[in-house]
């Protein structure tokens, strides 16, 4: 018995130790693998975000020592710049009508492409190219298209219809920079709902056809509720991405005519690079952030009322 | 004969829908490509026809030789190249560096792996635009103010990549690499030719994606590239609209050329677009 025992007992440790051999050797191999990365996302993600953190304290403008400032650059943000309310509304702004409109035009389109027998895959490509094409190009030929006695001044003279200059319009300006972004960006939204409206089961709008549903009504009581997860997913990325908002601005406006059009990602980009106020900069991006997360969060919440999920 | 004729009417009338339903999203679709059309057109105008009041909506002389001059002359081949360097450089060191890491998440057991895989999607959320400061004040601290190095190195590490790949490499068979593991063979050669022969779906939709996205990337070439020799083609659009005589010629030409590769691979490529996108409709929101 005892013999047994003890023969047992050493096999056990021996698997164990060969276990655990591999085990290490498992876990050194691993750390090879994973050091390119590591080292890459420690040096340009990890430490830039602690790095904008204790930015966002200091008064850093590049050149000199920088100072421990504290809360200044965020009390200076809320109560004493003058251009910091009117950024955050024009960014809201932006956000709220791109989104609204983002959506709607890019669901409009999914339906309509999904109703054709055939050539859907073509509509889908024509939507979608300027989502491939630099956001840049689009802004500069969007910008003569609207140049003073362009293309879109002459269609409205033609059609009778007196407004100012887009560009250099204070409240034209705005919907200008959200055209082109419209005309950029719903391509993704249109291909991302048309894969999910080609996801719904035949059968299940064959058999409300059969019960008498109108179209209308298998629309809105069917086919809606059964691609709102997709819905819901494409309105958060896209309110994420429109939140920080600045190739077509900087661009069409550079945030013009007055602040018309400056929005956080603007003014990030000219607290930092124009004004070198790296710490000051640093304190308006950490506002985004929090903008960004309140307003996931936010949409996370709203989710309950309007998302299906079917388990 | 009265429910045959009525059947035939009806297949008519639908017939007359959907060529109606047909031609209207034609309509709107030939709306939407016309800031291509007026790129192209304005490309091949001479600038003072480009200004020509009132507008023209076709030029009066092509001018073809408009885009030799702005590849030339501009110089729009440059920027051209230095977009190629830049795109395709983040899209060899992202593929190899999201392959290996990829792997030692989806294979490799180690003390704290899936605590690190959630810390890799937490960064997913974290905004570009935020950290364009640290990591100019980083690229600048090492000296790579106006190199390629400075421009590529800081975006060629993304975690996106790393995830994307475990997943695919988690639906491959592991019997495919046991064999091999039970003949000796190391996992880095596991690595290179099991599983990513097996994976190239995978690694060309990231590869697709990672490239276009630096190749339409502005801000952070905007900001490291000071020099105009370095500049990429984004950048170097906004170079001329500032000077003095805006040659919108030649900066529609520019803008053409930029959009070339994008349009073939979304055209060529449709397929995989629309499947890869197709499976973030499916998971969406879950």
């Amino acid at each position: 018995m005892a013999v047994v025992e003890r023969t047992v007992g050493t096999k056990n440790t021996v698997t164990k130790r060969r276990k655990s051999r591999l085990g290490a050797g498992e876990g050194r191999t691993a750390f090879f693998f994973l050091l390119p990365s590591l080292i890459g996302v420690t040096l340009f993600l990890v430490v830039p975000i602690i790095a904008s953190v204790v930015l966002s304290f200091t008064n850093w403008k590049l050149l000199g020592q920088p100072q421990f400032v504290g809360f200044a650059n965020y009390i200076r943000l809320f109560t004493a710049d003058p251009q910091f309310w009117p950024v955050v509304r024009n960014t809201l702004f932006f956000t709220f009508e791109y989104l609204v409109l983002n959506i709607v035009i890019s669901l409009g389109l999914a339906v309509w492409i999904s109703s054709l027998k055939r050539g859907q895959r073509w509509f889908r490509v024509i939507f979608f190219l300027p989502t491939f094409t630099p956001g840049i190009a689009v802004a500069i030929v969007w910008m003569l298209i609207f140049a003073p006695d362009g293309f879109f001044d002459f269609i409205m003279r033609s059609l009778a219809i007196h407004i100012p200059s887009v560009l250099t319009d204070q409240n034209l300006a705005m919907q200008a920079v959200i055209v082109v972004s419209l005309w950029a960006g719903v391509g993704y939204n249109t291909v991302l709902f048309n894969a999910a409206l080609d996801m719904v089961p035949a059968n299940y709008l064959e058999a409300a056809r059969i019960d008498g549903a109108s179209a209308w009504d298998r629309f809105w009581k069917i086919r809606l509720p059964l691609i709102s997860p997709t819905l819901f997913f494409g309105t958060v990325m896209t309110a994420i991405t429109s939140l920080q908002v600045f190739d077509q601005i900087y661009v069409m406006t550079r945030g013009g005519p007055g602040t018309a059009t400056a929005t956080l990602g603007y003014s990030i980009f000219q607290k930092g690079f124009q004004n070198f106020q790296m710490g000051y900069a640093s304190a308006i991006a950490w506002v985004m952030f929090a903008m960004i997360m309140v307003l996931t969060a936010f949409q996370f919440w709203l989710q309950r009322k309007w998302v299906h999920y079917d388990n | 004969m009265t429910t045959k004729a009525k059947a035939k009417a009806n297949e008519r009338r639908t017939l007359a829908l959907d060529i109606l339903n047909h031609g209207a999203l034609t309509l709107v679709a030939l709306l939407f490509l016309f800031p291509f059309f007026w790129m192209l057109t304005n490309a091949v105008r001479s600038n003072a026809e480009v200004l020509a009041i009132p507008v023209r909506i076709l030029p009066n002389v092509y001018e073809w030789g408009n885009f030799a001059q702005a590849w030339t002359q501009l110089p729009f081949g440059r920027f051209f190249l230095n977009s190629v360097i830049v795109s395709v450089s983040v899209t060899v060191i992202t593929v190899f560096v999201s392959s290996l890491s990829g792997y030692a998440f989806a294979r490799l057991k180690f003390p704290g792996r899936d605590q690190l895989l959630m810390a890799y999607l937490a960064t997913l959320m974290v905004p570009g635009i935020m950290l364009i400061i640290p990591l100019y004040l980083i690229v600048n601290a090492m000296g790579m103010v106006n190199t390629f190095q400075g421009v590529i190195l800081p975006v060629a590490f993304g975690t996106f990549g790393s995830f994307l790949l475990r997943q695919f490499f988690l639906s491959i068979p592991l019997e495919l690499e046991e064999a091999a593991r039970i003949d000796g063979a190391s996992r880095l050669r596991i690595l290179v030719s099991i599983i990513i022969p097996l994976s190239m779906p995978a690694i060309g939709l990231l590869s697709l994606f990672t490239f276009i996205a630096q190749w339409n990337n502005f801000l952070w070439p905007l900001i490291v590239m000071t020099g105009q020799d370095n500049a990429t083609l984004p950048v170097g659009l906004t170079l001329f609209q500032t000077q003095q005589r805006t040659e919108w010629n030649f900066i529609m030409a520019g803008a053409a050329l930029s959009m070339i590769p994008g349009i073939i691979l979304a055209i060529v490529l449709q397929k995989l677009i629309y499947n890869s996108i197709s499976l973030n409709a499916g998971m969406g929101g879950r």
